[in-house]
């Protein structure tokens, strides 16, 4: 069952998360340039390194389904892309909020790190108009499938297109030369990165036992209420009958 | 990125910022959490009613056929 260890998984989320913020206000010093605006990057690249991630592990659920038509891979893919986008769209706030600070503007078009997440982000919002818009539900599984592992795999290509861009002014948190977190900065961030990943797989955990349980209930409902059972709506969720 | 050295330098005061976007993180994360806690703990409530109903459903059919 999904919903094994939960609790302790939802306690290490809570303690890592709140220990990395701790750590990210208090023990990592001030950027000089940016003073403690700074700070949002503890939050806001964690969210969207563990979102980018969580896409291309979406992509990978999606090939295991191609492979064995088990219908559990086509909903962890699903459960994937849909916690990876309540992420990017935290992204999109934060990072909103921090260009204000920062460069005056709530987005800046001419900024290719922007752009791209923006394009990522808008690609896997139509993951679930596209799965709503076929009905026969082993199609869906498997389109879906196919949609998650052609996205899954834009998403590194992306990031390494942006990565080579000559011009930028977004900052570079792992840049090797002229730059780079301070030892200190990359301590809180890398909890603060953990806490988020953590975070994510606790999310994750939760949806997967949440529908696993919905899934259980319609089933059951269908056994006991005979011709009273309501007949199966339309959805983008992946269901049992696909497997 | 350059560390703060000295502590003469002035910075901007845009802590406004900082906490708005942790706010929106916090609140954004409770909100959910909210939603699935209520969402799962229905469910599952609703569950355990459906496999007590089909349980006696079950033990009423092989009581019928006994009979």
């Amino acid at each position: 069952m999904y919903g094994t260890r939960l609790r302790a998984l939802s306690i290490a989320t809570l303690i890592t998360l709140a220990g990395g913020f701790a750590l990210a206000a208090f023990y990592a010093p001030e950027d000089a340039d940016q003073g403690f605006m700074q700070k949002i990057l503890y939050l806001h690249v964690p969210l969207a390194i563990v979102a980018l991630c969580g896409f291309i592990f979406g992509g990978i659920c999606a090939i295991q389904h191609l492979r064995t038509a088990e219908f559990r891979w086509d909903l962890r893919s699903y459960v994937a892309i849909h916690i990876s986008l309540i992420f990017g769209a935290a992204v999109l706030i934060t990072g909103s909020i921090w260009a204000r600070a920062s460069w005056g503007h709530w987005w800046v078009w001419d900024e290719p790190t922007l752009v791209s997440f923006l394009i990522v982000f808008l690609l896997y919002a139509t993951y679930q108009p596209l799965r709503f818009s076929i009905e026969d539900r082993d199609k869906q599984a498997r389109y879906a499938s196919v949609f998650a592992i052609t996205a899954g795999a834009f998403v590194p290509l992306n990031f390494l297109a942006v990565r080579m861009a000559q011009s930028y002014t977004h900052p570079r948190v792992f840049a090797t030369a002229n730059g780079g977190l301070e030892p200190h900065m990359k301590v809180a961030f890398y909890v603060c990165l953990l806490g988020m990943a953590l975070l994510y797989v606790t999310l994750w955990k939760y949806e997967m036992a949440a529908k696993h349980t919905r899934m259980q209930l319609k089933t059951l409902r269908r056994r006991l209420g005979g011709d009273s059972a309501p007949a199966p709506r339309r959805s983008a969720q992946p269901t049992i009958e696909s497997a | 990125m350059t560390i703060l050295a000295a502590s003469d330098v002035t910075l901007p005061d845009n802590s406004g910022y900082v906490v708005a976007a942790y706010l929106v993180f916090l609140v954004l994360l409770l909100i959910y959490i909210a939603i699935m806690a209520t969402r799962l703990g229905r469910v599952e409530r609703e569950l355990s009613e459906l496999n007590e109903l089909a349980e006696k459903a079950e033990a009423a059919e092989r009581e019928r056929t006994a009979a």
